[in-house]
């Protein structure tokens, strides 16, 4: 009897057979999924915004898994983006087992990628802006919210410049940024000489005599319409990232400063004021509700997917997902300098059913071909699903943490809360370019050091509380730190500094002691002047050591108070 | 971590162009001993009761505090303190304290002001080395206390999305 899969394998096969299509994926044989119904939108009004945040620097597809757990805090508990799976589907009234499904959550995620296929990929992005900028020539803005810079082997080795090159191929109008800055400041000046378009950073001020850094904002005329983008980069910066590599700059939420930007545009003109941010989710939920002014929110950061907008007063709220997995399209009619009416579509960008823009994979080739043999290099295979993306630890954390401790001969492993990283189905060979995608960063040392049992509890609980405080406002948009050796409990309702407890050495079971000296293997430290060798290499030679990953999901960690 | 008391010698531009519009800047730890435990809010209280004199100062609107949410870099947190006030003879600020609950020596600085300033502002640049409440107080000409808080987080930082 033919399996499911099976049968679409059939398929599959046999519209390769058929001639045009050949080559054609599993997903494209499901028929209700093709190019034209990915970018079929009756247009409206004058403007056309186009947005994508927090790609990562992937130019080519991938996998990426929506997260499981998503825990809202204070306000913002039970609301979207705080939902997942099923919960998610039924208040978007998404239908599962279709391909939105699949793309919006990680309901029988391994499976139905099979059958979807990878997303993203930014030849497959070009094709989709160009048709829509074809549609639509005098009304359409591409805004790129940051993290851009970042995530993959060829941006760590060009040093954000591959990405730039893309990024101009694209055609984008104005981005802003977070990743970005790891380059430092020099290579970052650098970087935006290089680029065709502004560079908005309105909340960053020098540490000296807080003078504004970068542009605030731009001005656009779309189809009769001027248009405002003003660019806030993620505040928080050089807490979450090594200040010293940005010493001279300051960040900050600074709504204040915010609502005089979006006045000064109204000032000068503007009748639709858009903000580009890198706040995170809730961040911008509170936000909105204390700037006055803004027509549209396009958020970032948080890497939340939403297949519609979420509205705030009179401002309306996009999140277009991370990975350039999603393109969000959404057309406004602008009447006396308000939306008068907005339509909004989330497109995934399944990769498998678009046809890749020629000129930009001719780019993507050229930027990709001097690293090929290192990028593509298989270091082993997974049996299981590898993922990272959720409040608590992935599989590939799982991977990253086994590593460090086998590899540098530790007790317990921190590894950085990161959103972003690409996932891999089970039975796909792990190559180096997957291990740059969990570990791609420009301060890789993995340190060997001892803290007592009371400092790892001192930071659970404060990175706990960057995550899980009830005020958005103190949050810092990243995920929990990801624990190896180790397991707790953790009330997420409790306040900073009595949310865990249970805190157990795995290797013995005995509890840690607060008095006791442990050693602890991390990376990504913030602290200048870390030493260890690069967590790309521990990750690696574990992989090739193992030769075949198999990880259960972690059960070391209890969540109670959610 | 050995925390120390602030005293208010980086002040930022607009903090010193506001000390040279009228207001004086007096450094509040004169004959203060150092501490080494960190201080209690109780602790902060009593400073700030020293400092006006034994009244109380009443929790009021009128009184900002423009702090970060997150410190960036404890040892240098801006902050500045906005009283509504008209500024006239007949009504104004004589004085901001600046008092942080968690520090070894709550009180930071006192900043002096006339009705010349015009405006009741004042910036300075503090250290905290943990996370903890800034209590700003304002004396009024007519005799009130008035005070605002806000909690700054000091963190171990690192894991950003």
């Amino acid at each position: 009897m033919l399996t499911r899969r099976d049968f679409l394998q059939v398929a599959a096969a046999t519209a390769a057979l058929a001639g045009p299509l050949g080559g054609v994926s599993r997903a494209a044989s499901r028929g209700h999924l093709t190019q034209d119904a990915l970018l079929s939108f009756a247009p409206l009004g004058q403007v056309t915004l186009l947005n994508f945040t927090d790609i990562h620097a992937q130019l080519v597809p991938l996998w990426f898994r929506e997260p499981s757990v998503n825990i809202g805090v204070g306000e913002a508990r039970g609301l979207p983006p705080h939902l997942t799976g099923k919960a998610f589907l039924d208040h978007f009234g998404l239908i599962a087992g279709t391909p939105e499904a699949h793309a919006f959550t990680s309901l029988d995620f391994a499976d139905l990628s099979r059958d979807h296929g990878r997303v993203g990929g930014l030849a497959h992005m070009a094709t989709l802006v160009k048709a829509i900028r074809a549609e639509r020539p005098n009304n359409t803005l591409l805004i790129d919210n940051g993290d851009t810079w970042q995530g993959s082997y060829t941006a760590l080795k060009t040093r954000g410049a591959d990405m730039v090159r893309a990024m101009n191929a694209l055609g984008v109008d104005a981005m802003t940024a977070h990743w970005e800055f790891t380059h430092g400041e020099d290579r970052v000046r650098e970087l935006i000489g290089m680029l065709d378009f502004p560079f908005l950073c309105g909340n960053v001020v020098d540490t000296d005599f807080e003078e504004p850094v970068f542009d605030s904002h731009a001005y656009f005329e779309r189809g009769g319409v001027k248009v405002a983008v003003i660019g806030q980069a993620f505040p928080y910066t050089p807490v979450a990232n090594p200040r010293h590599m940005i010493p001279r700059w300051s960040f900050g939420i600074r709504d204040a400063l915010v609502q005089e930007h979006v006045d000064k545009a109204r000032d000068e003109g503007a009748d639709l004021v858009v903000l580009a941010s890198h706040d995170g989710f809730d961040v911008d939920r509170k936000l909105a509700s204390r700037v006055r002014g803004i027509d549209v929110l396009l958020t970032g950061h948080t890497h939340d997917a939403m297949p519609g907008v979420i509205r705030v007063g009179d401002t309306l709220l996009v999140a277009s997902g991370s990975h350039g997995k999603f393109l969000a399209r959404l057309d406004l009619r602008v009447e006396n300098k308000r939306v008068a009416d907005h339509r909004f579509k989330l497109i995934p960008v399944f990769s498998d059913v678009i046809a890749p823009d020629p000129e930009m994979a001719r780019l993507i080739d050229d930027i990709r071909a001097p690293y090929s043999s290192e990028i593509n290099r298989v270091l082993g295979r997974t049996d299981s699903l590898l993922y990272r993306r959720g409040n608590f630890n992935g599989t590939f954390d799982d991977l990253i943490c086994q590593a460090v401790i086998e590899e540098r001969d530790c007790q317990i492993a921190l590894s950085p809360g990161f959103r972003w990283g690409s996932s891999l189905p089970p039975g796909e060979d792990i190559l180096v370019e997957h291990v740059y995608h969990q570990t791609g960063i420009t301060y890789p040392e993995c340190y060997r050091s001892q803290m007592t049992g009371e400092m790892l509890k001192t930071i659970l609980e404060d990175v706990a509380d960057n995550l899980f405080n009830p005020d958005p406002y103190y949050q810092q948009g990243g995920d929990m730190v990801r624990v190896g050796g180790l397991g707790y409990r953790i009330d997420i309702g409790q306040t900073m500094g009595r949310r865990i407890s249970n805190m157990t050495l795995l290797a013995t079971g005995d509890p840690i002691d607060p008095s006791r000296t442990y050693t602890v293997g991390g990376w990504a430290s913030v602290n200048e002047g870390t030493d260890g060798p690069p967590i790309w290499d521990v990750v690696s030679n574990h992989i090739q050591r193992k030769g075949v990953i198999d990880l259960p999901e972690n059960r070391a960690i209890e969540i109670v108070g959610a | 971590m050995t925390q120390q008391r602030s005293t208010s010698l980086t002040l930022n531009r607009r903090g010193l162009l506001g000390a040279l519009g009228g207001g004086a800047l007096v450094a509040a730890g004169a004959g203060m001993t150092a501490r080494n435990a960190d201080a209690a809010p109780e602790d902060a209280a009593k400073w700030a009761s020293e400092l006006t004199g034994g009244r109380n100062p009443v929790d009021d609107p009128r009184v900002a505090i423009d702090l970060p949410p997150i410190a960036e870099n404890g040892n240098t947190v801006p902050v500045t303190v906005t009283v509504d006030s008209p500024m006239t003879d007949a009504d104004h600020v004589t004085k901001i304290h600046v008092v942080a609950e968690g520090n070894p020596n709550p009180g930071l600085c006192t900043f002096e002001l006339t009705p010349a300033c015009g405006k009741a502002e004042a910036s300075t640049r503090i250290r905290m080395a943990r996370t903890q409440n800034v209590v700003a107080i304002a004396e009024l000409s007519d005799g009130s206390v008035i005070s605002g808080k806000k909690e700054v987080k000091v963190t171990v930082g690192g894991c950003g999305g």
